[in-house]
């Protein structure tokens, strides 16, 4: 590339017309050059594919027949005539919410926790970091052995007396196992992320708050909680978003069961497209799906301004 | 200049990759076939490579013949998936649950009757009196028996109830329940897990019901024969407790259980069993003695390329001597293959006896499950239906009434 962009050397005098490929021309291709292998692939996987997930959600496409007619809004006419939407929400809603509020103030009381100077803090960390890097499903499928009704939970359980519910197969305790599996998996992410900004807040404000008399908790609510917003921001755009897209943990334990109290937007989506061959009405849920990830996103973006403190 | 031809160059290769793909140079030379399968077991794909290399080497227009092994939990899903894609493969196996969806839907090409066929196994195959897939496993439900835990418990074992005409629901639920209390598994029902609840016709066949009317459009969960036969199996979950409850996961292949409902092929699975084992055919019901029949098809694709060379390769696949050697892993659905000689010398683990009542019988009479249009969607909602009665307290009745009320809009489709 240096090669490239090197002045040609010339001791003639200057050509009357200005030569096509200027520095500033060719500093502007080779920009492009560089940046053209993540645009080509956010090009071929993201917008092209959304562009035609809009476009099927027009259609009524039946694979087996080899059918594809245009439908125009009778798709979307649908979302508001199925009866089973309503509690797809309701369960998408509870799943997001639980996990939500239990991931993020899990890994704000472990980083908090593992940000003192004890010992053994760091195996601590790596212990709680560990289920981020081991794949999804196989942790998925270990945790379907345990909370069978036999299984480990339950047997453990048993030795303290207690006579544990058949975690995967009634409504509320399938919803909450879903929950736990997912935090556990991931709590460490944030963990991690919390702990770095725990790191960075500077030691004189806390030493200024003590002088000051603020308690321990008043220290927590008006130092630490400002100077890491900027960290619970992203923890919680990235927490939200992960999940509204739940799948494999659904697909590995519950099925979407009992009844549909675990189906959740996208395991529905998957059953109307690719189960049920309704790949056109898939499509228009996969429009849903992505205002309703859009929606949060946006909102939260927008009112970062006034409760994310120090933002550079 | 250097810069130009790089960029001509890197236009080029970009073009050149992005069309590539459609290239396709199917005309000339031999052509290759594919068939998607849900089978990976070595010995399957050994003996259909054979009957290939045996076909190619007779028909040089045809190059190489490739069995793609999909897993069953998501077979049709994928193979549906592939078709959507326009990646459709030439020939594929079909559950018998899906056939009226691959049948009606215009997506096999029509394929020749063997006179040898019986028309008990072609029936979900046919449309106006044309067969659109071989029905080329047309495998029996049978109950295996591991005697030894039969024994143990102080039961008399299934083979001397048979013989004594005594073999009812009734008592494989008392034999069932008393191996269970000495902490083993008592009946496992294949493949259901509270979840396949259409693998329970196995047990509901017994009782005259079905899930649906011959003709598909009257739900039949809410008849009295079969809220009898759910009922019976709700005792069997938690009453009588002769089944492991849901959650519960007992395998009989690993002697952790006293019988297994299922699929005669499954017999292989027991070549290595540590324990001594039995097949006896279902126990009979109130509505007396029946079987029940899975079944698997191979269908041509009509969009798939090649689709005379694919029918061609289907009809040497399946004729008489192939279907002998098939035999040995899926019983065959020709009139002059099903006597017990034929099929003893390729079943070595079942007896002639074993043979006759579970298998022959079975295919002439058996009843095949459930099948549907639009069944994985039925299928799914008759699931979520039929939760609240895998608890302890649940009012039968009601939950077999709350099923049809999901399920008549999609069967009045």
């Amino acid at each position: 590339m240096t090669l490239l962009l090197e002045k040609p050397a010339s001791t003639v005098a200057p050509p009357e017309k200005a030569p096509y490929w200027t520095m500033r021309r060719r500093d502007q291709l080779a920009g492009w050059l560089m940046v053209a292998p993540q645009l080509a692939g956010i090009v071929a996987f993201v917008i092209v594919p959304l562009g035609m997930v809009g476009w099927y959600s027009l259609h009524e496409w039946n694979v087996l027949a080899g059918t594809f007619d245009f439908v125009g809004a009778d798709n979307y006419a649908a979302l508001a005539d199925d009866r089973e939407l309503g509690s797809v929400l309701k369960a998408t809603g509870l799943f997001s919410v639980g996990l939500v509020v239990l991931n993020l103030s899990l890994a704000l009381f472990l980083a908090v926790l593992l940000n003192q100077k004890l010992r053994g803090t760091v195996v601590f960390r790596t212990l709680f970091f560990s289920p981020v890097v081991v794949t999804l499903v196989a942790w998925t499928i270990v945790w379907g052995f345990l909370l069978q009704d036999n299984g480990g939970v339950n047997a453990f359980l048993d030795v303290a007396g207690i006579d544990g519910p058949n975690w995967l197969r009634s409504g509320g305790s399938a919803m909450a196992s879903v929950i736990v599996v997912q935090l556990f998996k991931n709590v460490g992410l944030n963990m991690v992320l919390f702990l770095a900004a725990l790191q960075g807040v500077p030691a004189e404000l806390y030493e200024a708050a003590r002088i000051d008399g603020a308690s321990a908790w008043a220290r927590f609510r008006r130092v630490t909680v400002p100077l890491i917003s900027p960290t619970i921001l992203l923890t919680m755009i990235l927490t939200i978003v992960g999940s509204l897209q739940v799948f494999a943990q659904i697909a590995v334990l519950t099925q979407g069961g009992p009844g549909t109290s675990t189906t959740v937007l996208v395991y529905y989506l998957y059953q109307q497209a690719f189960q049920f061959h309704h790949l056109g009405y898939g499509a228009t849920l996969s429009v849903l799906l992505f205002g309703i990830v859009l929606v949060p996103t946006v909102i939260q973006w927008r009112m970062r301004r006034k409760w994310v403190f120090h933002e550079s | 200049m250097k810069l130009r031809a790089l960029t001509a160059a890197a236009t080029t290769a970009a073009l050149l990759a992005g069309c590539g793909g459609g290239a396709d140079t199917g005309s000339e030379g031999p052509v290759d076939l594919r068939m998607t399968v849900w089978s990976a077991n070595a010995k399957h794909l050994a003996l259909f490579d054979q009957i290939a290399a045996a076909y190619t080497k007779d028909h040089p227009d045809v190059g190489k013949i490739t069995f793609e092994a999909i897993p069953f939990e998501n077979y049709t899903t994928t193979l549906t998936t592939q078709i959507g894609g326009g990646n459709v493969p030439n020939l594929a196996w079909i559950l018998e649950s899906t056939a009226p969806d691959f049948v009606t839907s215009g997506a096999l090409a029509p394929i020749d009757k063997d006179p040898d066929l019986l028309p008990s196994t072609t029936a979900n195959w046919e449309k106006d009196g044309q067969l659109y897939a071989y029905p080329f496993s047309t495998s029996p439900l049978g109950v295996f028996v591991n005697t030894d835990l039969v024994e143990a418990a102080g039961r008399p074992s299934p083979a001397q109830q048979v013989a004594a005409g005594t073999w009812t629901w009734e008592e494989a639920a008392a034999t069932g329940a008393a191996v269970q209390k000495s902490g083993k598994g008592g009946i496992v029902v294949g493949d259901f897990d509270y979840k396949g609840w259409d693998t329970l016709n196995s047990i509901w066949a017994g009782w005259g019901a079905r899930p649906w009317s011959e003709d598909g459009k009257t739900c039949g969960f809410d008849q009295p024969e079969m809220v009898d036969a759910m009922s019976f199996v709700h005792d069997l979950a938690f009453t009588t407790k002769a089944m492991p409850g849901p959650g519960v996961t007992k395998d009989f292949y690993a002697g952790d259980a006293a019988m297994v409902l299922t699929q005669i092929s499954r017999a292989a699975l027991l070549e290595k069993a540590r324990f001594t084992w039995d097949l006896v055919p279902l126990p009979k019901g109130p509505a007396g003695e029946y079987s029940v029949v899975g079944q698997a098809g191979i269908g041509v694709l009509k969009r798939g390329k090649n689709a005379e060379a694919a029918k061609d390769f289907l009809a040497y696949f399946t004729n008489a001597e192939n279907s002998a050697e098939l035999a040995q892993f899926f019983p065959p659905p020709r009139k002059s293959q099903l006597t017990a000689e034929t099929l003893a010398k390729a079943n070595p683990l079942l007896k002639p006896a074993q043979l006759q009542s579970v298998v022959i019988d079975g295919i002439e009479r058996g009843d095949i499950k459930p099948s549907h249009t639009g069944y994985a969607e039925l299928q799914q909602t008759v699931r979520a239906a039929l939760d609240p009665l895998w608890r302890p307290d649940a009012d039968v009745s009601g939950v077999m009434s709350g099923v049809c009320a999901k399920i008549n809009p999609l069967l009045a489709k």
